[in-house]
């Protein structure tokens, strides 16, 4: 009677054991991210919002559970492809990355060789995806936001006289230009202005200059926001106020430690993500975020968080179990990913076979030193 | 007998190192046990040996120190590139060795050329000047590749410079957003090759008359004139040599990560890491070279574990490291160490001599 | 006509912030005889010094100023005699490396304490109003005025003080010739340590200044300006105060009016085709004593 007794509470025990491992799903998700170096900017707000959202999905205590591994690649697509190799030792099962574009283009052709899905929150170049089934994008592609923009100015008629400064090192700035002037061309708007700088430079006067005296009242800025700052203040230094249009690298302007925030008004920016939205899930990611890192939390980490939590989305939907390798899942995920319809502080987004994301570009205006959409 | 074993393995051994080192890597992979962190790897380091020990050949053979190095890799890389292109698109050659092999030659070739051009100017200059001179050609190199387009359309390349819209054809190459449409050719054997390549080339200029010629114009460039030797023309043949095959370990590179090449990879910092590897590994040590090389690009990875201080961590090993070679006692040791090893190989050999002065040449 | 004044005045606005950072360059150079690649990131942590005065400590500029100095000499006599000191008896190029091995320190260290966020200029620290001429067409900031300004009070401050004080005639003879300046009884180390002070404190005030001008502070702030301010230190003649001043400011010039009559997306290759021809008319840069050779 006894032996019976306890064999039932064996199995019992292992019962519960059982069920308790088939409800819990670890995965291992790695971020890969300049950490250090000229673009650590953009690395350590893709890895602070992946972190974020781990500790909210890992607080939960849902199905998954998620183990994070961070990777800095300096933003060298060579050392990517090393952090890419060392995420996969220790047991990647798939990636949030790479954020910036050449070391994602890099990373995508080994991990497309190796079965390892991916999906970047923010390597926005055209052929992060090209050629990869297994590559998704969080962001806007470089000419998507290029022509969405032209559209956007066409359309709502912003200005008659445009310019455009672009950082010529910077393969983002440039491919945004680039679809820019297309469609430009194609609405028929008049760009009266076209100047680079370089990544580093320290004067912007000269281009500046060649805008305001070309007349132009509308400046197009595909750059991140750093020197987009540096031409808004040299534009005030001179005396000169045309309407600023930025893309979704201007998302951080108004953060910026220092920055009078009134030299931003007006700036309008296509932009998936505003950190001062009323919306809730967006204010609890910035409140979490600000006391995790004492930071206000930019486009490239909402879209991280997005990241994360479409990956554990597209696993609950493809029914990842507990341990299944990187090729299995990245064959599941594939599958789910194009049927997944995931609304996250990014918007509602869906991707189609090609990796592309489609959702709603939002405009917003900087009004009162907070955005407000169009 | 034993003697001149001796001083035969101390010239070859790194060449059986190299080997060595080959066969082991492709026992592992027949084996499938090579950790894919070092496999991954094995190309880059390949090229980064080729690019230390060309650069040895200017900076400890010659004594003129270059911060452009890394321009000569650019050039040869997006050369490469473009002629990998062409050749795979117009030319529908199928095999990638051919393809990879015409790639390197095209780019060890329009280095090479530059290189040539570039050294009209900048030997005719001393020490600081001529370095800083090397690091404004390597920024012009860059500035100029970030703005540069090519199409190619019908088996006809289309060149454009500053705006690239409006090209016919597809893009191979699109400034700063880097090539385009350019399978991944690069072989692990290949690179290989390459270093052997590289050795054999490096250690026959500095066995050979000219060799001896550009290490007297480095010792003494007064002397050496004095005696007759044309020292701008020595100078030069190492400075081309070294352009040479630093276009050929670039168009190696290049097609190694093709489309995520990058223009500003081989920017001033990137001529600076190389010339960390040839200072570490000893001025006018090809071996040397060899070795530190391939070692400093490992250690950052194997750093990893170090997290957000890594880097940190690095150039506190780049700093100790060169106070600790160059510390008096641990040098005399070394030397004392070495001097039991190759007792009887006193006289060292012609490559391994250690200049006083990496740029000391023309001070006397 | 109008267009030309503007871009003089940017250029120069440019030049003198190249200037002062040429001068440290040139300084150490002309001493040490050794190029310290960690002079842009010197630059750049008191940059950040004078922002962690200024508001964390609260300090008035021009206190915040002085502390940043202060912090900046102690800095640079550190990395001289922990990593520079022992390697006196090395060649340049292990020094060289060594200056790298700084450099690579110093903009992670900044990294891990300040973040890579940027931080924009305080828009209380440099508060002189701006100059309008010509009916409001030609404007003068007044950080550019405070940096030409300053920058030329420190060309006559440094060539005073090493042509007129003991410490700047010991330093000249170290210039000229270490071995003999040491058989006259100079403590050369004392003499090379006291140049890195001196180099470094400047380093703060040009982190200011560069700050002032591009508005943006970041670890790697330092990095490009720096190479740039040391062409400029190359093309004047490096070595030579006067030289760094001349170099800096031209070159400011040169890469304003590259940009402006040239092309904006090629400033680089211009400014850099200007250093080369220099030097093939003049190897050794616009000032710079040319190379003895002796038999």
């Amino acid at each position: 009677m006894k032996k019976v007794l306890a064999l039932a509470l064996a199995v019992c025990l292992a019962l519960t054991v059982c069920s308790a491992f088939a409800e819990e799903v670890t995965l291992k998700i790695a971020h890969i991210g300049p950490l250090t170096g000229g673009a650590a900017l953009y690395g350590v707000a893709t890895s602070r919002g992946a972190q974020i959202a781990v500790e909210e999905i890992n607080a939960a205590g849902g199905k998954f559970r998620i183990e994070l591994i961070d990777e800095d690649d300096q933003h060298v697509p060579e050392i990517s492809k090393n952090a890419y190799q060392e995420a996969k030792n220790q047991g990647a099962q798939m990636i949030v990355g790479t954020t910036t574009s050449d070391p994602c283009i890099a990373v995508g052709e080994d991990a497309f060789v190796d079965r390892v899905f991916m999906l970047t929150p923010s390597a926005s170049s055209v052929k992060v995806t090209a050629g990869k089934d297994n590559v998704y994008q969080m962001c806007f592609t470089d000419p998507a936001q290029g022509e969405t923009a032209a559209n956007y100015i066409a359309d709502k008629a912003l200005g008659t006289k445009i310019a455009v400064i672009t950082n010529v090192s910077d393969p983002y700035s440039t491919g945004i230009r680039d679809a820019f002037l297309d469609t430009a061309e194609a609405r028929g708007l008049e760009i009266v202005s076209e100047t680079e700088f370089n990544e580093g430079d320290a004067d912007f006067t000269v281009q500046v200059n060649d805008a305001k005296n070309a007349g132009a009242d509308l400046v197009f800025l595909p750059i991140y926001y750093g020197p987009a700052s540096m031409i808004i203040q040299t534009a005030k230094n001179i005396g000169f106020e045309p309407a600023f249009f930025g893309v979704d690298g201007m998302d951080g302007i108004l953060a910026i430690p220092e920055f009078d925030v009134s030299l931003a008004e007006g700036v309008m920016l296509l932009c998936p993500f505003a950190a001062s939205s009323p919306d809730e899930r967006t204010q609890k990611f910035v409140s979490a975020y600000q006391a995790k890192f004492n930071d206000t939390p930019i486009q490239f980490a909402a879209d991280s968080y997005d990241c994360v939590y479409a990956l554990v989305a597209a696993a609950d939907a493809a029914g990842i179990t507990d341990g299944m390798s990187a090729a299995e899942c990245c064959d599941k995920l594939i599958a789910a990913m194009q049927q997944l319809e995931f609304t996250g502080l990014t918007g509602t987004s869906t991707w189609d076979a090609s990796g592309a994301v489609t959702k709603l570009p939002k405009v917003y205006k900087i009004e009162n030193g907070a955005y407000v959409e169009q | 007998m034993k003697t001149k074993a001796k001083k035969w393995f101390g010239r070859y051994w790194i060449y059986f190192v190299v080997v060595g080192f080959w066969i082991v890597c492709e026992v592992l992979m027949q084996q499938n046990a090579l950790s894919p962190v070092i496999r991954n790897q094995l190309i880059p380091i390949c090229c980064w040996v080729t690019m230390a020990v060309s650069l040895n050949l200017v900076v400890g053979i010659s004594g003129e120190l270059s911060l452009g190095h890394a321009g000569f890799m650019s050039l040869g890389a997006f050369t490469g590139l473009i002629a990998a292109g062409w050749l795979q698109h117009a030319a529908q050659m199928e095999s990638p060795l051919a393809r990879l092999v015409l790639a390197m030659l095209a780019g060890g070739l329009i280095a090479g050329i530059f290189g040539f051009l570039i050294g009209i100017p900048v030997l005719r200059l001393r020490g600081d000047y001529l370095a800083i001179v090397t690091l404004a050609f390597g920024e012009i190199i860059n500035s100029l590749i970030i703005n540069l387009y090519v199409n190619l359309d019908q088996g006809t390349l289309y060149f454009k410079f500053l705006k690239g819209r409006g090209l016919p054809g597809i893009p191979l190459l699109a400034g700063a957003q880097g090539p385009d449409n350019i399978t991944k050719i690069a072989l692990i054997p290949a690179g290989f090759v390459l270093v052997i390549l590289t050795l054999i080339v490096a250690n026959n200029l500095v066995r050979s008359r000219t060799g001896r010629a550009i290490m007297a114009t480095r010792d003494n460039r007064i002397a050496a004139e004095s005696v007759g030797i044309n020292v701008t023309k020595y100078k030069m043949t190492a400075f081309v040599t070294a352009a040479v095959l630093a276009g050929m370990a670039g168009a190696m590179y290049g097609l190694f990560m093709s489309t995520a090449t990058k223009p500003t990879l081989f920017r001033y910092t990137k001529s600076i890491d190389i010339l960390v590897f040839v200072v570490m590994g000893g001025l006018g040590s090809l071996s040397g070279s060899v070795i530190s090389a391939a070692l400093l690009t490992i250690l950052p990875e194997q750093l990893r574990f170090l997290k957000d201080y890594r880097m940190l961590i690095y150039a506190v090993v780049l700093i100790l490291m060169m106070l600790v070679s160059n510390n008096p006692l641990i040098r005399g040791w070394m030397k004392g160490i070495r001097e039991k090893f190759f007792r009887r190989n006193k006289q060292t050999p012609a490559a391994e001599a250690r200049p006083d002065d990496g740029k000391g040449g023309g001070r006397s | 006509m109008v267009n030309f004044l503007v871009n003089l005045v940017n250029g120069l606005s440019l030049g003198s912030v190249y200037a002062i950072i040429a001068l440290g360059y040139t300084m150490v150079y002309g001493i040490a005889k050794m190029l310290n690649f960690a002079h842009g990131d010197v630059i750049m942590v008191g940059a950040y010094m004078s922002y962690v005065a200024l508001r964390s400590l609260s300090l008035p500029p021009v206190v915040a100023m002085l502390l940043a100095m202060v912090v900046c000499t102690l800095l640079g006599i550190t990395i001289e005699k922990a990593a520079y000191k022992p390697l006196r008896q090395a060649t340049s190029l292990s020094v060289l490396i060594t200056a790298i091995g700084v450099s690579y320190f110093l903009q992670n260290m900044a990294q891990l304490i300040w973040g890579a966020t940027p931080v924009n200029f305080p828009a209380d620290f440099i508060t002189l109003p701006s100059i309008e001429l010509l009916g409001g067409q030609l404007i003068i900031e007044g950080a550019t005025l405070i940096t030409i300004l300053v920058g030329a009070a420190v060309m006559v401050g440094l060539n005073l003080f090493i042509g007129k004080t003991k410490i700047g005639k010991a330093m000249r003879a170290v210039s000229e010739d270490r071995g003999a300046a040491e058989l006259m009884g100079i403590n050369v180390n004392r003499t090379i340590s006291i140049t890195f002070a001196i180099g470094s404190a400047l380093a703060a005030i040009a982190g200011v200044l560069l700050w002032a001008k591009v508005f943006k502070l970041e670890p790697t702030t330092g990095a490009i300006p720096g190479i740039k301010a040391f062409t400029a230190a190359v093309l004047g003649g490096i070595g030579s105060i006067p030289g760094a001043m001349l170099g800096g400011i031209l070159l400011g010039i040169i890469e304003i009016f590259g940009r402006a009559y040239v092309s904006t997306a090629l400033s680089d290759a211009i400014v850099f085709s200007v250093l080369i021809i220099v030097l093939l008319v003049r190897p050794t840069g616009l000032l710079g004593k040319p190379i003895q050779e002796k038999v």
